[in-house]
C-alpha cells in the first residue's frame, strides 16, 4: 500500500552519500536464514562501518540483545516473544549462524555499535495475529512464517500471497524461486574471485558484479543490496503489497524508529531487514502518515526471551518452521572457506564411512565430477544442493535411497542444537509452570514427600496430569509410587522431589514448547516418531492418555498403527495389545475420547488373528509356554475389546444391512466353517443352532439373530429349569457368533489351533480350555478332545503337555477336574495306561501341572480318583441329557428349586437378560391377547 | 508419470527382445523398410537430425548431440525450428539429466529397476541420441561367456593362418571403445560374476588387452557404457563392488501414480488380448484399477489413502505381473465365464503373484485382506473371492 516506492536507480531518496561513497542510511536487504545473504552483510558492514545497526525485530529485543555477545550464547536460538498470562500466544524469531541479522548483531556487539530491533513491537503483532486468526497452534507458527517474507505460502486465509522471489525467479527463467536466490545471491561466495569460481555470473549479482570489480571495497560491497532493492522497488511497483496486509503497519513502524535513529545516531546507521521491506523504508513519507497507521493497534503485554533452536525446527517442515529445508547445507557454505562443494562431498564420505557404507576417495572424486557436470548441463553457475544431492544418490550411495536418507536428515538438516547463556531471562515454560504449581497448590520443595491423588477431584486430577505431563518432558518431579490400602483405578501415588538440576531440564524443555502442555504434547508426538519398537509406543499411548494429551494421541496412533503393521512377530503384537486395550478402557474411565484409539486396538487384534496361527507351529518347549501366555493375554483383550466396542448385535438395527449385520453373519459362518475345516468342530448344542442358524441364513438384521436366540433362552426357561442353562447359553452364543465378529473370529482361531496337528499340546490344551470357558465349546466336545490326545496314538509327553495347557494354570484348572468327572476319568485311564518307560518323561510335566492347585483341590482329586472312575459314559435317562460333568438321574425339581437363589446372586433380574425376559413376557402376554 | 505410453511396449523389448513395436510414434517412419521393429536411431532420424542442427552446444568429444540435446531428445520438447520432439521417456526429469551427465563424465551407466521400468527403452534412445548407433549390444544371460564382453576368433582363420587380427571377432563392446561409441550390456547381474569381472579393465583402464597378439584395443575418447540391470529378482550375480565403483547408478522408479499405471496395464491388456483372439470385454477398467491398487499398495507399502502401512511381499509385483494377471482373469472371463472379466476372475492370478513365498506371504496377504480389503467399500465381492481362493 504505502510502501511501494516507484522503481528508481539507486541512492534512494532521502539517502545522503558520504564522502566514500555510501549510501545513508545503508539498506540491506536480505533472505533471511541465506548463508550468501549473510556474508554479503558481513562485507558491506565492514566496508561501511556504520554508527548503528538496524534490524528487522521486534523492539523489545532490545534489553536482551546483549546476551548475543556471550559466552553461553550458541545458535540457533530464537527470540521468543509471548503473551504475559498466556505463554501459549507466542512468535518466534530464529537466528541461525547463517542469518544474515544473526551475522549483523554479532558484528555491532563485538564493535561496540548500538543494535535496535526495528519491526512492530511484539506487543502489538501479537495481539493482532491473536485478533485476526484463531487462537491455534498454527498461527503462532504463521506468525513465524509472515517473517520469513520470501517464503512462498498460502496464508491462513488460502490465498497466496505474491511471491517476490517467485517473480524474480521467473523472469530470470527459473521454475524454482530458491534455486534462482541460490544462484544469484547465495553462491556469490567470499568477495569476487573466490576460489573455486564462486562468481555469480546472470541474474541481479551479475550486474553487480562489474561494478564490484572495478569499484571500491564499499562500492563493491554495498552494490549488491542496492541491485536487490531496485528489483524489489519493481517488482512492489507492480504488486502493491502482494497479499502482506500487515506489512504497511510493519514497514510504517520501521521507518519511524528508522527516524529516531537516525535523530540519535545521525545518518551513519544500517538497516538489516528482508529485501521485500527496502522499497517500503526508502520510500518518502512523512512521521505524521506512519503514526497514523500505527495508531489503535491492539496490544497485549509482551515479553521477550532467548530460547534454544535446532536446525531441524529451523527446516521448514517441522513445526514452527523458518522456512529453510536445508540448514546444514546453508551452514557448510556460510562456513566453507573455499571449495565448498568438495568439502561437503568429503563430509558426506566421511558420514557414509561412519555409518560402515564402503564410499572410497575415488568415490568422492567422480561425485563431484558429477555435480560439476550436472549443474553445468542445467546451466547453473555452481553445483546447488539439488545437484549435490544427485551426485551423491548416483554416485556414493548407489543409486539407493537409504543412505541418502541418513546424509540428508544429520548433513543436509544437520543436529545442531543452540544454547543460550543460563543468564538469560526464563523462558515461558518455566513461568507456566510456575503459574500451574500456584494454582495447584503444589511447592516445588526439595523434601521428598508423598502425594495421594484422588482422580474424582478436579483439582487432584489436574495435578496427576501435571505430573504425568512433567514426565513426559524428562522432568522427573514426580515418580510415581504403588499406591497404599485402597487399588481403585481412581487413586494415584505420587512420590514428589524437586531438584535443582530439575530447573535446567524445564529450561531444556523450553524447545518444546511454550506451556507445559503444548511442550508435553509435542514431546510425545516427536517420541512417538523416533520410536522403534511397538512396546515403545503403545506405552506412550498410555501415558498420553495418563497426561491428558489429545492432540499428541493421533500421532502416537498413526505411529502404532505403522509399527504394528511392519511388524511381523506375532509375540510383539500380542505383547501390546493387552496394553493398548487398557488405554482404551482407561480412557473410558476418564472420559477421554478413544474412538481413534479403540480402533488402533482393533486393527492390532485384526492382525493378531491372521498372525497368530502360524506363528504357533514349530515351537519348541520355551517358545510354546510363551506362546501360551501371548494366547490368554490376546484372549482376555479380545473379551475387553469386543466389550468397549460393542459388535452388530447393539449396531445392527443402525447399519445398513448389507453391510454392517450380513458382513458380520459372514464371518460368523466363516468362522464356523474354518472350524470346520479344521476338522473336528461337530455338532453345536441345541442352543447354539438356534443362535447361529439365522446367522447362517444371513438374515439382513443381525439383531434378529440374536433376538431369535434371545426368545429361544427365554422359552427355554419357561418350559423347564434344567434347560435354563443350555438355553440362554446359547443364546448369548448366538449374539456373540452372530453379532460380534471379532470375538466370533478369535473364537475360530482358538478353535483352529486346538484341532490343529504340528502344534504344541500345550497351546492346543490351552486352546480347548479357553474356548471351554467361554462356552464355545459343545457339549461333549471336551471330552471328545481329550480323548483325542489322550489316545494311544499320542506320544505321552505331547499328551501331558496338552493336560498342562488344558488344566494347567492356577485352582481353576483343578476345579474343573473335580467337577467333570468324565474329564478326570479319562484323564486318569490314561495316566495308568501310560507305559513305564514313558512315565519318567510324563511325570515331571505332570507334576507341574497339579503342584499349582491348591491343596483342598489336590485332596479333593485324590478322593475322587481313591474312590474310582465314575462311569464316563453311562446311560441317560430318558428325563433328558445329563449336564457335562455330571452323574445321571438328575432330581428335576430339586434343581429347579434352587434357581431362584442362582439368578439373585448373578444378579440377572436387573441385568439385559431380566430385559429380554420381560420383553418375552410381554410377547406371551400379547399372544395370550390375541 | 516414469513409464509413458511408450515405455510400456518396451518391455516387451526387455523381456522378449523382438516384437512389441517401438512405441506409436515411430513405428510408422520405418527407415529400414519391413523391420518389425526399427532401432530407435531410425524411428526418430528425423527428431535427431532436427535436433543436431538447432544444437550449439559444446558436444563431448565424439557425441552426435549436446547432453542438453540428449535430455531434450529423451523428455520431449519443441525446438526453435518448431520442431516437436516427442518425450520417449515420461518421468522425473532428474533422473534423465543424471543419467545423461553420467555419461559425459565418460562415468559407466547402470539402470537399476524392477522388471518394467522402461530401463532398456531408456538405455537404447540414449545410446542412439549419443553415438547414433544403439545396436553395440550385449545381452546378457547365465550362459554369456567372455568373448561376448572381449572378443572371439574366427576360426577356419585362426587354424589356417594363426592368431591375427584378421582371425579375431571383436565384440560389441570392443567395437565401440574402437569407434568412441556407446556400448549396452543388457541385463548385467544375469551374467555370471567372473564374466562381469571382464567389465573391470574395459572400464577402468579404458583399454582391452588382447594377449594372443600382444596387443591391446585401447578405447577412444566417446567411448562408453550403458548397463541395465534389475535389481529384485532372485538368483542374480550381484556386482562385485570393484565393478560396481565403475558405475554411476540411477534407480529408474515405478509409475508414479495409479492412474499412470492403470492406462498402462489396460493398453497393453488391450493389445495382448488382440494378439491372443479374446474377445473384448466391457467394464474391465474397474477391475484393471483393483488389481492396480492392490499391487501398487502391497508393492509401496501403504495403502492409497496413505493411511494404513502395510507389510510388502517378497515377490516383485511390478506392473509386467499385473498385465499377466488381467491377461489371465480376462482368459478365464472368456473361456469360462460370462465375459465379464470379475473378482473371481483376478482373485487366483493375484494370489499367485503376491504369494510367493508360501509362509511369510501368505500371512501378509491375509492380513492384507482382513486390514484393508474387508473395510474396503464396495470391495465385498473382491474380498469373498479371495478369501475363496485362499482357504
Amino acid at each position: 500500500m504505502t510502501g511501494a516506492a516507484p522503481g528508481r536507480a539507486a541512492p534512494p531518496p532521502g539517502a545522503r552519500p558520504d564522502a566514500a561513497g555510501a549510501p545513508w542510511p545503508l539498506l540491506l536487504g536480505v533472505r533471511h536464514h541465506g548463508p550468501g545473504s549473510a556474508r554479503a552483510v558481513r562485507a558491506a558492514l565492514d566496508a561501511c562501518g556504520p554508527d548503528a545497526v538496524l534490524i528487522e525485530g521486534p523492539p523489545e529485543g532490545d534489553a536482551l540483545v546483549g546476551f548475543a555477545a556471550e559466552e553461553g550464547m550458541r545458535p540457533p536460538v530464537a527470540l521468543l516473544a509471548h503473551a504475559v498470562g498466556d505463554p501459549g500466544q507466542a512468535a518466534f524469531w530464529p537466528l541461525a549462524e547463517f542469518s544474515p541479522e544473526w551475522v549483523a548483531i554479532r558484528w555491532a556487539l563485538s564493535r561496540g555499535v548500538p543494535v535496535r530491533f526495528i519491526d512492530l513491537p511484539a506487543a502489538n503483532s501479537l495481539a493482532m495475529a491473536d485478533r485476526t486468526d484463531e487462537r491455534t497452534d498454527e498461527r503462532t507458527s504463521d506468525r513465524t512464517d509472515g517473517r520469513t517474507d520470501e517464503d512462498p505460502r498460502p496464508d491462513p486465509a488460502g490465498r497466496l500471497r505474491v511471491d517476490p522471489l517467485g517473480m524474480l525467479a521467473e523472469t530470470a527463467g527459473y521454475d524454482d524461486p530458491e534455486r534462482w536466490w541460490e544462484d544469484v545471491v547465495e553462491h556469490r561466495g567470499v568477495g569476487n574471485g573466490a576460489p573455486g569460481g564462486l562468481g555469480a555470473p546472470g541474474g541481479i549479482g551479475a550486474a553487480a558484479d562489474p561494478d564490484a570489480a572495478v569499484g571500491s571495497d564499499l562500492a563493491g560491497a554495498v552494490a549488491p543490496f542496492a541491485a536487490l532493492g531496485e528489483a524489489m522497488a519493481a517488482l512492489r511497483a507492480e504488486y502493491g503489497h502482494g497479499g502482506h496486509e500487515h506489512d504497511a503497519v510493519r514497514e510504517a513502524h520501521m521507518r519511524l524508529r528508522l527516524r529516531e535513529a537516525r535523530r540519535e545516531f545521525g545518518d551513519r546507521v544500517a538497516v538489516v531487514c528482508g529485501a521485500w521491506h527496502v522499497p517500503a523504508l526508502a520510500g518518502r513519507t512523512t512521521a505524521t502518515a506512519d503514526r497514523g497507521l500505527l495508531k489503535g493497534l491492539p496490544k497485549v503485554r509482551a515479553e521477550l526471551s532467548w530460547v534454544p533452536w535446532t536446525h531441524r525446527r529451523l527446516a521448514r517442515h517441522s513445526g514452527y518452521g523458518a522456512g529453510i529445508a536445508s540448514p546444514g547445507w546453508y551452514s557448510h557454505l556460510f562456513h566453507a572457506e573455499d571449495r565448498p562443494l568438495e568439502r561437503w562431498m568429503t563430509k558426506v564420505a566421511g558420514l557414509l564411512r561412519a555409518e560402515d557404507f564402503a564410499v572410497s576417495s575415488a568415490h568422492v572424486i567422480e561425485a563431484v565430477r558429477l555435480a560439476e557436470t550436472l549443474a553445468a548441463v542445467r546451466g547453473r553457475p555452481l553445483a546447488g544442493l539439488a545437484e549435490t544431492t544427485d551426485a551423491v544418490r548416483a554416485v556414493l550411495c548407489e543409486g539407493s535411497d537409504v543412505p541418502l536418507a541418513i546424509v540428508h536428515d544429520r548433513l543436509v538438516v544437520g543436529d545442531v542444537l543452540g544454547e543460550v547463556p543460563e543468564a538469560a531471562p526464563a523462558a515461558p515454560l518455566q513461568r507456566d509452570l510456575a503459574r500451574t504449581q500456584r494454582s495447584l497448590r503444589l511447592k516445588p520443595e526439595a523434601l521428598e514427600r508423598e502425594l495421594e491423588l484422588d482422580l474424582r477431584k478436579e483439582t487432584d486430577a489436574a495435578r496427576s496430569r501435571l505430573l504425568h505431563r512433567l514426565r513426559l518432558l524428562g522432568v522427573d518431579w514426580g515418580t510415581p509410587a504403588a499406591s497404599r490400602g485402597s487399588t481403585g483405578t481412581f487413586r494415584e501415588t505420587w512420590r514428589l522431589r524437586w531438584e535443582p538440576e530439575l530447573s535446567v531440564r524445564v529450561a531444556e524443555a523450553g524447545v518444546w514448547g511454550t506451556t507445559v502442555l503444548s511442550a508435553a504434547t509435542a514431546r510425545a508426538e516427536a517420541k512417538a516418531v523416533d520410536a522403534t519398537a511397538l512396546g515403545e509406543v503403545t506405552e506412550l499411548a498410555e501415558r498420553c492418555l495418563l497426561a491428558a494429551l489429545p492432540d499428541a494421541l493421533p500421532v502416537v496412533m498413526r505411529a502404532l498403527a505403522d509399527r504394528a503393521a511392519l511388524d511381523a512377530d506375532v509375540g510383539h503384537l500380542a505383547q501390546a495389545l493387552p496394553a493398548l486395550v487398557r488405554s482404551v478402557r482407561y480412557g473410558d474411565v476418564r472420559g477421554t475420547d478413544t474412538a481413534a484409539l479403540a480402533e488402533v486396538a482393533m486393527g492390532l487384534a485384526e492382525r493378531v488373528l491372521v498372525g497368530l496361527p502360524p506363528a504357533c507351529f514349530g515351537l519348541d518347549a520355551d517358545g510354546a509356554a510363551e506362546m501360551r501366555g501371548h494366547l490368554e493375554a490376546v484372549h482376555q483383550a479380545v473379551g475387553l475389546l469386543a466389550e468397549i466396542r460393542p459388535g452388530g448385535a447393539e449396531r445392527g438395527p443402525s447399519a445398513p444391512p448389507d453391510t454392517g449385520a450380513l458382513a458380520d453373519a459372514e464371518r460368523a459362518e466363516a468362522g464356523l466353517g474354518g472350524a470346520d475345516g479344521a476338522g473336528r468342530v461337530v455338532t453345536a448344542g441345541g442352543g447354539e443352532r438356534a443362535g447361529a442358524g439365522p446367522a447362517d441364513a444371513g438374515c439382513p438384521d443381525g439383531a434378529g439373530g440374536a433376538e431369535g436366540a434371545g426368545n429361544a433362552g427365554g422359552s427355554a426357561e419357561a418350559g423347564g429349569g434344567e434347560r435354563v442353562e443350555a438355553g440362554s447359553g446359547g443364546g448369548e452364543r448366538g449374539a456373540a457368533d452372530a453379532g460380534d465378529g471379532l470375538r466370533g473370529r478369535w473364537g475360530a482361531v482358538l478353535r483352529s489351533l486346538a484341532g490343529a496337528d504340528g502344534v504344541s499340546g500345550l497351546i492346543r490344551g490351552r486352546a480347548a480350555r479357553l474356548l471351554l470357558d467361554d462356552g464355545r465349546l459343545a457339549e461333549g466336545e471336551a471330552a471328545r478332545l481329550m480323548g483325542l490326545v489322550l489316545s494311544p496314538g499320542t506320544a505321552p509327553a505331547e499328551a501331558a503337555s496338552w493336560i498342562e495347557g488344558f488344566v494347567g494354570g492356577g485352582a481353576g484348572g483343578g476345579m474343573l477336574l473335580v467337577h467333570d468327572e468324565r474329564l478326570l476319568g479319562l484323564l486318569d485311564r490314561w495316566l495308568t495306561g501310560v507305559p513305564a518307560e514313558a512315565f519318567t518323561d510324563v511325570l515331571p510335566l505332570l507334576r507341574r501341572t497339579f503342584a499349582a492347585y491348591d491343596a483342598g483341590v489336590r485332596r479333593t482329586l485324590g478322593e475322587l480318583v481313591r474312590r474310582g472312575p465314575a462311569p464316563a459314559d453311562g446311560p441317560r435317562p430318558a428325563g433328558g441329557p445329563a449336564a457335562p460333568g455330571f452323574g445321571p438321574g438328575l432330581d428335576e425339581d430339586r434343581a429347579a428349586a434352587v434357581v431362584p437363589v442362582v439368578r439373585l446372586l448373578l444378579g440377572l433380574d436387573h441385568s439385559h437378560v431380566g430385559h429380554d425376559n420381560h420383553h418375552n413376557h410381554h410377547n406371551r402376554a400379547s399372544e395370550v391377547a390375541g | 508419470m516414469p513409464v509413458p505410453s511408450a515405455d510400456e511396449t518396451a518391455e516387451t523389448a526387455e523381456t522378449a527382445g523382438t516384437a512389441g513395436a517401438a512405441g506409436t510414434a515411430g513405428a510408422a517412419e520405418t527407415a529400414g523398410g519391413e523391420a518389425l521393429r526399427p532401432h530407435a536411431e531410425d524411428a526418430f532420424a528425423d527428431e535427431l537430425k532436427a535436433l543436431a542442427a538447432a544444437d550449439d552446444r559444446p558436444r563431448p568429444a565424439r557425441w552426435r548431440l549436446s547432453p542438453w540435446a540428449v535430455a531434450t531428445y529423451l523428455l520431449g520438447g519443441t525446438l526453435p525450428d518448431g520442431t516437436v520432439i516427442t518425450p520417449k521417456y515420461v518421468g522425473p526429469r532428474r533422473i534423465v539429466e543424471v543419467a545423461v551427465t553420467t555419461l559425459a563424465t565418460d562415468r559407466a551407466l547402470l539402470l537399476l529397476g524392477v522388471p518394467g521400468t522402461a530401463k532398456t527403452w531408456v538405455s537404447e534412445h540414449l545410446a542412439a541420441a549419443i553415438s547414433g548407433d544403439s545396436t553395440l549390444l550385449v545381452q546378457g544371460t547365465a550362459g554369456t561367456p567372455e568373448e561376448a564382453i572381449r572378443y572371439g576368433w574366427n576360426y577356419a582363420r585362426l587354424l589356417a593362418h594363426g592368431p591375427s587380427r584378421e582371425a579375431l571377432v571383436p565384440s560389441p563392446v570392443m567395437r565401440a571403445m574402437a569407434g568412441g561409441m556407446t556400448a549396452r550390456v543388457e541385463e548385467l547381474t544375469r551374467i555370471p560374476a567372473d564374466v562381469q569381472d571382464t567389465l573391470i579393465t574395459v572400464l577402468s583402464e579404458k583399454t582391452l588387452p588382447i594377449p594372443e597378439l600382444g596387443e591391446e584395443v585401447q578405447a577412444v575418447r566417446g567411448f562408453n557404457l550403458i548397463a541395465t540391470a534389475n535389481d529384485r529378482d532372485r538368483g542374480v550375480n550381484e556386482l562385485s563392488s570393484a565393478l560396481r565403483r565403475r558405475f554411476n547408478t540411477v534407480v529408474l522408479p515405478l509409475p508414479a501414480t495409479a492412474e499412470e499405471e492403470v492406462d498402462i496395464v489396460a493398453r497393453r491388456v488391450a493389445q495382448l488380448g488382440r494378439s491372443l483372439d479374446l474377445p473384448a470385454v466391457p467394464e474391465g477398467v474397474a477391475e484393471i484399477r483393483r488389481v492396480v491398487t492392490v499391487f501398487r499398495e502391497l508393492r509401496g507399502g501403504t495403502t492409497e489413502d496413505g493411511r494404513t502401512k502395510l507389510k510388502s511381499p517378497s515377490g516383485t509385483l511390478s506392473t509386467a505381473e499385473a498385465i499377466s494377471v488381467v491377461t489371465g482373469g480376462l482368459a478365464l472371463a472368456a473361456h469360462f465365464g460370462d465375459g465379464v472379466l470379475r473378482a473371481g476372475d483376478v482373485a487366483a492370478g493375484i494370489l499367485g503373484a503376491v504369494v510367493r513365498d508360501p509362509a511369510a506371504d501368505r500371512v501378509i496377504w491375509q492380513e492384507y485382506l482382513e486390514t484393508v480389503v474387508r473395510e474396503r467399500d464396495g470391495w465385498k465381492d473382491f474380498y469373498r473371492a479371495c478369501r475363496e481362493v485362499g482357504a
